[in-house]
């Protein structure tokens, strides 16, 4: 049965190409799309022997994520000169700092909102600064409004009012209700200078980032897209001495070590990622649910494996917060949404 | 899952549905059409239940595929054409990124073509029908296709949209077998597809230099007015789904379009007068 693995395979080793059939390729392109993988798809196969339909496709999504990436870098700029009279450090996060830093997890990626890690104790002045500056409230119910204030890692969402781009302002990696808690003011303190008032994260605190958001917030969509960052990340900084040493200290002090491993070892098995010998290679019992939840979807890019959906969507919101607290949460929310809407 | 493969002008669409019977009717609606070749298509869609209950009682079919809106309500069962026809528009407005996608009727005469542009209601697809059984070719009722790179316009001559009281007018000048089936009651109101004239199939790969815009707008006195360069960049920015995520070479190409061409509102009462006002304009352009 065809599932992601096809499209996996093909960001891998794009030299698999001469093994597809005809009718793999609308597959491929709709999982890609659904995935958000066929900008990275595009520069994967560049050069490639490819039906002329596949190039055309191909050709727009690498069209679209140079679009998306102009766009995010003009909006890391407008933070940066909003938040510039503060003097605190400004670190991209995420699609934003790959493509700022010109790495290779930026090539054909599409970029969504803009993502950025500031000191905790700075929050409010950076609120007011982004107000101030023409950022608006997405949520304004107060019930998520505190939500995020006490318990998330993050603002709740801006909006810019004229751009229409959004904004999340993290102090941390992942949720305050998470019981893992990585050290955000490590985090802070070994940032890069971008060299133009931007920073990003250290490689290794990029790739520990990459892990938390794949593993410990939230129910593994989007995971392929995640997992091929990685890849790409380790072989653009596996080459530096000691990184595999500096990875997994890293990994610890932030209390991840365990999801570390066990994304470079699913990395590895998927993209055949280059991981030292010494840890993360021989597959672990429970990877293979990690694999077969990563990988369904359907040659029509439709969602598949329900129940394996499910179960993994359960157990984000369990490692999310405390049971106590997750029933109130979802208790709120539930009569939120059930509550008459006054026109 | 039952699929079919539908290529319109320079795109090829997947089309698939948990129901064989929808994949006929959508075979038959574009019978006319030149085959599609095989091979992988541009854009992918589906027809689903919303679940195994939806399947079979009071059925309804959700529009997806490749390109999704998490809102899009679905349609009952018996609209099945209308939300194929729907699907694969929001595919293309969603996804199209080689050609700059204005929201506008295209008719073509001796290699040069018309835009009309509008909202919804401004009668364009009615005007563009007409003018088919005139003589002049169909590019599109729905989407202008603006290549960039040539300034042409390519053809996108899906079956023509018509509505409520639009039908009886073509059911007059068009025979009944280039109808598709009636769909009452629909959001639309009642809608019945028209397809193609031969001509504008046969040459669906053909592309046309656009030589006039129109911004038709119906339920007004008869009068036609000149629109500067400005006033039509504003408002085809705003026709166009993709303008915005073309950047540059959207601006350039809708730049260099209204620069080129002239523009003109046409208010009109009837359809009639529309039309004569229409082929008045093109004749003022063409001594």
């Amino acid at each position: 049965m065809i599932d992601a693995r096809l499209l996996a395979r093909l960001l891998a080793d794009p030299s698999y190409v001469a093994w597809l059939k005809p009718a793999h390729w609308d597959a491929v392109i709709s999982m890609a799309r659904a995935e958000r993988l066929d900008g990275s798809l595009a520069w994967r196969l560049e050069g490639a022997a490819l039906p002329s339909v596949v190039k055309e496709i191909l050709a727009q999504s690498r069209a679209n994520a140079e679009a998306s990436r102009t766009s995010a870098l003009w909006e890391a700029e407008m933070a940066r000169r909003a938040l510039a009279p503060l003097g605190i450090p400004v670190i991209l996060l995420k699609g934003t700092a790959f493509a700022a830093a010109g790495m290779s997890a930026g090539q054909g990626r599409l970029i969504g909102d803009l993502d950025i890690l500031v000191p905790r104790q700075k929050l409010g002045e950076v609120e007011a600064a982004l107000l101030d500056a023409g950022w608006e409230w997405v949520k304004d119910d107060p019930y998520d409004q505190s939500y995020y204030r006490d318990h998330m890692h993050e603002l709740p969402p801006l909006i810019h009012r004229e751009r229409d781009k959004i904004i999340d302002v993290h102090h941390t990696i992942l949720p305050l209700t998470c019981r893992i808690t990585p050290d955000a003011a490590a985090l802070i303190a070994d940032a890069r200078p971008l060299g133009n008032g931007l920073f990003t994260l250290s490689p290794e605190d990029m790739i520990v980032h990459a892990v938390a958001h794949l593993f410990a917030d939230g129910d593994l969509s989007g995971g392929l897209r995640n997992l091929w960052d990685i890849d790409r990340m380790v072989r653009e900084f596996g080459a530096a001495p000691e990184f595999s040493k500096r990875l997994l200290e890293r990994a610890a002090l932030h209390q991840l070590p365990k999801s570390t491993a066990r994304a470079l070892r699913l990395a590895r098995h998927l993209f055949e990622t280059p991981t030292r010998t010494d840890w993360a290679t021989e597959p672990r019992r429970g990877d293979i649910f990690y694999l077969g939840r990563l990988l369904a979807r359907d040659t029509w890019g439709r969602e598949t494996r329900k129940l394996l959906r499910f179960a993994f969507y359960v157990r984000s919101h369990w490692i999310r917060m405390p049971p106590l607290q997750l029933a109130r949460h979802l208790f709120t929310k539930w009569r939120a949404k059930e509550r008459p809407r006054t026109p | 899952m039952a699929s079919t493969l539908i290529s319109v002008g320079p795109r090829r669409f997947r089309i698939g549905s948990e129901w064989s019977g929808l994949i006929a009717e959508i075979n038959s609606l574009y019978r006319s059409y030149p085959k599609a070749e095989e091979g992988p298509a541009h854009y992918s869609v589906r027809m689903e239940s919303e679940g195994l209950l939806r399947r079979f009682i009071r059925p309804q079919v959700a529009i997806r595929g490749d390109y999704t809106v998490p809102d899009a309500l679905p349609l009952p069962r018996p609209q099945g054409l209308l939300a194929s026809e729907m699907a694969m528009n929001l595919q293309v407005a969603m996804g199209e990124r080689q050609y700059l996608l204005l929201h506008a009727a295209t008719v073509e005469r001796d290699g040069r073509a018309i835009i009309l542009t509008g909202e919804s209601g401004s009668g364009k697809s009615t005007m563009a029908a007409l003018l088919m059984t005139r003589g002049w070719r169909l590019l599109g009722d729905e989407f202008a296709l603006l290549d960039p790179a040539t300034g042409l316009l390519s053809p996108f001559p899906r079956p023509i949209s018509l509505k409520n009281e639009s039908i009886a007018t073509l059911a007059k000048l068009a025979s009944e077998s280039r109808f598709g089936p009636w769909m009452r009651n629909t959001p639309k109101g009642d809608i019945r597809h028209l397809i193609p004239d031969g001509a504008s199939l046969d040459r669906m790969n053909e592309m046309a230099v656009p030589a006039l815009i129109l911004f038709p707008a119906f339920g007004h006195a008869a009068e036609a007015r000149p629109v500067g360069d400005g006033e039509a960049f504003v408002r085809l920015t705003q026709a166009s789904t993709n303008y915005t995520m073309l950047g540059e070479t959207g601006f350039e190409a809708l730049t260099r379009l209204v620069t080129h061409l002239p523009a003109q509102a046409i208010d009109y009462p009837d359809t009639e007068t529309g039309i004569a006002m229409v082929e008045s304009a093109w004749g003022d352009l063409v001594p």
